[in-house]
């Protein structure tokens, strides 16, 4: 799969190589039929860009994300995260690859609802071998700088979805990962809460250098990002800076 | 664990199968243990290397004490029998019941007549005064030595050795009070019961169709290494004294009493094990509701363990996680079965009179066998849990 192995480069953060996914399906014949999901993508980040991925549902952008996080293998192609193989990666140095490198935003916040925000905060930094009091101590200075530490011990549902999503977020950076990946991260919020969200990832991105890739359906919250790529069955389409002008009409 | 505090009600219904089935293993095991004491007990209180011989052919029937109405047996056999190399000494028996007198109070009870070598092989040790001698059977006295369950019922607190009692009316010098020894291996209190000389008992008190026969005898042998010599010699000099011809049928029947003891100590282990086995089906049934509400949890928390992997936790956790939910039911379950158990046998012991015995192993074992199913049967949700993909879980609605 290796065989066209990129120079390393210190500033790329992620590499695709002609990567497909596609998922098998069984037609109403019985026979098993491939049903392409990802075509031939190609992709370079660098380390602290913002970046929006756009394109109509079932287009292919959470299957892309959920390949970038490491949470899903693609049927063919290379991916490269700060320079190394993923399909070289072991079950466990992909758990320590997540738990270090990326932190995830999701839609639907996908907090533990047992916990209360503190320990959820906390949980990232259990996995990655820290003793429970220095990782309550270190979630509660995350939610401090998020503005949450009134809410440390509430349970996810006795708090609003911005304050969730706000908990998930810090949940995300408290191992200082430099990549972020958020699907639809303002697909719950009302549009004041969405601007909230949208600016605290800007600030992270700008003062951080904290890279961001964010798959959005709306080109106000694309807006705050620098580069977008649109995904059309399973392709890109565009990829390029945010005149939106130029742009080929995204979300008919 | 904190999975565990949300779903009370079905993990405190897991955990009580968990709860009976050890609690099942405790309680038979300490009846099974408590039976196996009971038949050593009796067997220490039995005297070692004996055998009993009775009047009359071996019958397919298993051990009867006193059968039938066969006299072949006299006080001279179990003298000639004292005499073979092999055996150390033979007790002589005549029995029957007797009403006893003593100032108003009369108590009936079982009476043997026998000479002092009995009391010796028998095993009896003497409370207070002493047993009756060979010149009190020879010159047939009136001396009794009581069990002591017969001298409580007759004299209360009143020493009853030197005092004398009626028996059948007649008046009897109290010589002796046996030591308590409990029941014998055929489940028959053996201290409700006096004891006079054999002359004694067949002239006056239980009378005998055939002046010099008798019930039957123990005989002890010398040596538990000499006890297959013993019963050779004993029914040689038996067949001969009794001139049976070859190819006829002995009219008398040795059994070697240790060997029944032996049976009875095997037999109670096999009931101990048997007990214990049906109650580890309990055991095992309650593992299995262990591992279907595992399966159910990890059903139900697919998108935990998708949210889980996608913060870092890699496989081993997440199987630890599982499994420490699984053990900790079972090691609940245990603890409070072990209790609970403990508890019903005590119960039982009290209201029906059995013999319960609980051992610390017996705990440590029930403890031991649940958490072993606790681990056998959560490892498969864990790790049905562990081998699930990140994106399925994270997708899984
Ligand atoms: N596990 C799966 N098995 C089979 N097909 C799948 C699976 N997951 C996704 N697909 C298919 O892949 C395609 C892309 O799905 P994906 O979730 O990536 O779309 P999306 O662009 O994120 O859409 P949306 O904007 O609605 O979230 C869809 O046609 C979907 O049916
Ligand atoms: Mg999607």
């Amino acid at each position: 799969m290796s065989t066209n192995q990129p120079a390393p480069s210190p500033t790329t953060l992620i590499r695709i190589a002609q990567l497909h996914k596609s998922y098998k399906l069984i037609d109403a014949d019985g026979n098993t039929i491939e049903n392409p999901v990802l075509q031939n993508i190609n992709l370079i980040i660098e380390k602290g860009e913002f970046v929006a991925i756009m394109g109509h549902s079932g287009s292919g952008k959470s299957t892309l994300m959920n390949i970038l996080g490491c949470l899903d293998t693609p049927t063919s192609g290379d991916y490269w995260l700060e320079n190394q193989n993923v399909a070289m990666l072991s079950n466990d140095a992909l758990a320590r690859l997540r738990n270090r490198y990326i932190g995830f935003v999701f839609q639907g916040f996908n907090l533990l609802n047992r916990m209360t925000a503190l320990d959820n905060v906390a949980v990232p930094l259990l996995y990655a071998g820290e003793n429970r009091a220095s990782s309550r101590q270190q979630a509660m200075e995350q939610l401090r700088r998020t503005g949450l530490e009134k809410f440390a011990m509430h349970h996810p549902n006795q708090l609003s979805g911005g304050q969730q999503q706000r908990v998930a977020i810090s949940r995300a950076l408290i191992n200082q990962p430099p990549l972020i990946l958020a699907d639809e991260p303002t697909g719950n919020l009302d549009t004041q809460t969405s601007q909230e969200i949208m600016t605290l990832f800007e600030q992270l991105n700008r003062e951080q250098g904290i890279t961001i890739v964010l798959v959005t359906h709306e080109n106000d919250i694309a807006a705050y990002a620098r580069r977008l790529i649109l995904i059309k069955d399973g392709s890109i389409v565009y990829d390029g800076d945010q005149a939106l002008e130029n742009v080929p009409d995204p979300v008919v | 664990m904190r999975a565990l505090r949300m779903n009370r009600l079905r993990t405190g219904l897991t955990m009580l199968g968990m709860i009976i089935g050890v609690a099942a293993v405790v309680l038979m095991l300490s009846i099974g243990q408590g039976a196996q004491t009971k038949i050593n007990q009796s067997i220490e209180t039995m005297g070692s290397n004996l055998f009993i011989v009775l009047p009359g052919a071996t019958s397919s029937g298993g051990l009867s004490f006193g059968s039938g109405s066969v006299k072949t047996l006299t006080v001279n056999d179990a003298m000639a029998i004292a005499e073979l190399p092999a055996v150390n000494a033979t007790g002589p028996v005549i029995s029957g019941t007797a009403q006893l007198n003593f100032n108003a109070k009369n108590w009936s009870t079982s009476i043997t007549g026998t000479t002092p070598d009995y009391f010796m092989v028998g095993n009896w040790t003497i409370e207070d005064g002493s047993i009756f001698s060979e010149t009190d059977v020879r010159s047939a006295a009136r001396v009794v030595v009581l069990g002591s369950i017969t001298a409580e019922n007759l004299f209360g607190t009143i020493n009853p050795v030197g005092k004398t009692v009626r028996i059948t009316n007649r008046p009897f010098l109290v010589v002796g009070v046996l030591a308590a020894k409990g029941q014998s291996l055929s489940g028959r209190d053996q201290d409700d019961n006096v004891f006079i000389p054999i002359t004694t008992s067949e002239r006056q008190i239980t009378g005998n169709q055939f002046p010099g026969s008798i019930r039957y005898m123990l005989v002890q042998g010398k040596s538990a290494e000499t006890m297959e010599e013993a019963e050779i010699e004993i029914t040689q000099l038996l067949r001969q004294r009794h001139r049976i011809s070859d190819g006829m049928e002995n009219d008398f029947t040795v059994r070697n009493l240790t060997a029944i003891a032996d049976v009875a100590t095997d037999t109670a282990k096999i009931l101990s094990i048997v007990l214990g086995a049906i109650a580890s089906i309990s055991l095992l049934v309650g593992g299995i509701g262990i591992m279907n509400i595992m399966l159910v949890s990890v059903t139900e928390r697919t998108r935990e363990i998708g949210i889980r992997m996608a913060i870092g936790a890699n496989r081993n956790a997440i199987l630890i996680q599982f499994l420490l939910e699984a053990i900790m039911i079972c090691f609940m379950g245990g603890m409070i079965g072990v209790i609970l158990g403990i508890g019903s046998a005590w119960i039982i012991s009290q209201l029906i009179d059995m013999l319960v015995v609980i051992t610390l192993s017996m705990v440590f074992l029930a403890f031991l066998f649940s958490s072993a199913v606790g681990i056998f049967f959560g490892f498969y949700p864990a790790r049905k849990a562990a081998s699930l993909k990140p994106v399925d879980a994270l997708r899984y609605e």
